[in-house]
């Protein structure tokens, strides 16, 4: 890389400065060093283990440019394999999901177990003695697979920090969201699959900006203020952002939105308030006041480094995203729901999921809009050097609408983009 | 409406588009029925999913669809400010059902929108439930059927497909 180039980020936290430089988000040279640093050397979500109720089930996904299957094997266990054949590369599943007692790669006909396990090859008198044995006549194993709480998680670092410390403060986070019930949670059926013309980065900020909300989801807040008595106390009742460590980061606050965890709203009628109200002892019940009011009435939008956003809002959402331009993304997303949900709560988490998030909702089409023009203002990154996300730095506690989540985030990934001021690009300057 | 041809059903969703096209949303909305739906399921489900059973895309009912349109007219709904240009094409418009005061019709579609020099195209099969009185037609429910991979590179449904 070439080192004339101005750092990464300026960062003074005496004048209270937080810049990040926009060329961050536009130089090929940064976007193929953040494949390495950052893609190859984090946990990155797979799948949750719901989406694989049965020995056999199948998902073939694209995480972080590799193709890779995600399976049950006949014993039950998931695994996470890299989807080529051993022999000569072709990907062995070309399916996107299903159910399947063995993989044959159509090529040379090789037949897998969903284990990975090589189970025959046409010609085997052919090979030597023991070839079936060797490690290497199988489908070779993602280098890392770890489960926290059914979200499974992979890294293509053999020697990464386990997953549970990794989390860091976000598990905590993760628990509050899974506590909502003792049934375990689901996926529900359909995914989400978009894109933006925008860098990465950019959702990443724009998942945990709490300060963007009222500009671009003006039209959202309209239609929450013609359908909701109480918007005025609502967003009013605020809240405030977390560092989580390792790049993490959420903002957790009150909102006038219905939650089908267990906060009513008029529009739900008397029949929904008896049942959210009884969704509320339980909750009590288990966990206690406070902690129920919490996993009942906050809301969190909680970050993990480096591509992974659990929303636990007006409905829980779970999305991933990977770059694969400078300027492009793609996006998978997906609804999570507590297993014991009745299906009139369902039903309302699903109109809440689709009347915000999405990108056939009211907000997220203009998140991306937001996110696009971005990425077109940095046609000027040569000239305008900085993205400012100063806001609030250096107060005791970040508001939910400060931008401490960012300050976070970039962080850590310049702490991995660049680990040693002399290799080449200087990371901060002070 | 036993008498009813695929021609005037033609003409009808060809108007739809029209409308659509010449962005007159208040005037489009009143081609619908009040219980109407108009849904956009994912495109790993089957075309029969339910939406208040899986997740969709779009799943609106009557009122909904009236927030959209007030929404998209508005200069603050971003991803359409200013307004896309767009040009769709209905085709292969085929009666699937006749009953006692509605007919099944099944369209393909292809829809074009260009924004800020870039193109999309969305394409899919429409399943409409059209509603038949006295008065002509009106839309009881209408499922676009998107039959790319996902929504790459389209990337969101902003517009009325």
């Amino acid at each position: 890389m070439n080192a004339q180039h101005q750092p990464a980020l300026l960062v003074d936290p005496a004048q209270r400065i937080f810049k990040v430089a926009r060329r961050n988000f536009v130089d090929p040279d940064i976007f193929r060093a953040e494949k390495e640093m950052i893609f190859d050397r984090s946990w990155l979500y797979l799948g949750h283990s719901s989406e694989l109720p049965k020995p056999g089930d199948f998902i073939t996904r694209k995480v972080a440019g590799r193709g890779v299957l995600f399976t049950r094997d006949s014993k039950g266990q998931l695994r996470a394999l890299l989807n080529t054949c051993p022999h000569r590369g072709a990907q062995v599943c070309r399916e996107r999901k299903g159910n399947a007692k063995s993989f044959q790669c159509f090529y040379h006909g090789w037949v897998f177990g969903a284990d990975g396990k090589l189970r025959s090859q046409p010609g085997e008198a052919s090979y030597p003695e023991g070839f079936k044995g060797r490690d290497t006549s199988n489908m070779q194993p993602v280098p890392r697979f770890e489960t926290y709480r059914d979200f499974n998680f992979i890294s293509f670092d053999s020697n990464i920090v386990p997953l549970v410390d990794y989390l860091a403060g976000a598990k905590e986070f993760l628990d509050v969201i899974c506590d909502q019930t003792d049934a375990g949670m689901s996926i529900v059926a359909g995914s989400q699959e978009y894109s933006i013309r925008a860098n990465w980065k950019l959702l990443t900020e724009n998942s945990i900006d709490g300060y963007h909300a009222a500009t671009t989801h003006a039209t959202y807040f309209d239609i929450l203020m013609s359908s909701t008595d109480n918007l005025a106390g609502g967003m009013g009742g605020g809240g405030y952002g977390y560092d989580l460590g390792n790049g993490h980061a959420v903002l957790e606050y009150g909102a006038p939105w219905g939650r089908p965890v267990a906060q009513w709203i008029p529009g739900w009628g008397e029949a929904g308030k008896s049942e959210i109200d009884q969704l509320y002892d339980n909750l009590v019940k288990r966990h206690g006041q406070e902690r129920a009011d919490r996993i009942a009435r906050k809301n969190r939008n909680l970050f993990i480094f480096p591509n992974l956003v659990v929303n636990d809002i007006m409905a829980l959402t779970v999305r991933t995203y990977f770059p694969v331009a400078p300027d492009y993304m793609v996006i998978n997303a997906w609804a999570l729901a507590p297993n014991d949900e009745s299906a009139w709560a369902r039903k309302y988490r699903l109109n809440n999921f689709l009347e915000f998030l999405g990108p056939g909702g009211f907000a997220t089409p203009d998140d991306a809009e937001a996110l696009e023009h971005c990425q077109r203002g940095f046609e000027n990154s040569k000239e305008a050097l900085w993205n400012d996300i100063s806001k609030g730095m250096g107060k005791d506690k970040a508001h939910h609408d400060d931008e401490l989540q960012m300050r976070a985030f970039w962080t850590q990934w310049n702490k991995q983009m660049f680990p040693a001021p002399a290799s080449g690009i200087k990371g901060v300057a002070a | 409406m036993q008498s009813l041809s695929r021609t005037e059903v033609e003409d009808f969703l060809f108007n739809e588009a029209e409308l659509l096209d010449q962005w007159r949303l208040p005037e489009w909305l009143t081609l619908f029925t009040d219980d109407a739906k108009y849904e956009v399921p994912c495109t790993d489900l089957p075309a029969d999913a339910s939406s208040e059973s899986n997740l969709f895309y779009i799943a609106d009912d009557r009122v909904r669809l009236g927030e959209r349109v007030k929404r998209l007219m508005k200069r603050t709904a971003h991803a359409e400010f200013p307004h896309s240009k767009t040009s769709r094409i209905v085709g292969n418009v085929r009666i699937q059902a006749r009953r006692e005061d509605e007919i099944d019709v099944s369209c393909v579609f292809q829809t074009l929108r260009t924004k800020d020099g870039v193109t999309d195209l969305y394409f899919g099969t429409s399943r409409y439930r059209l509603a038949v009185d006295g008065e002509g037609l009106r839309i009881r429910e209408k499922r676009c059927l998107l039959a790319g991979d996902g929504l790459r590179p389209s990337g969101r449904i902003s517009i009325v497909l």
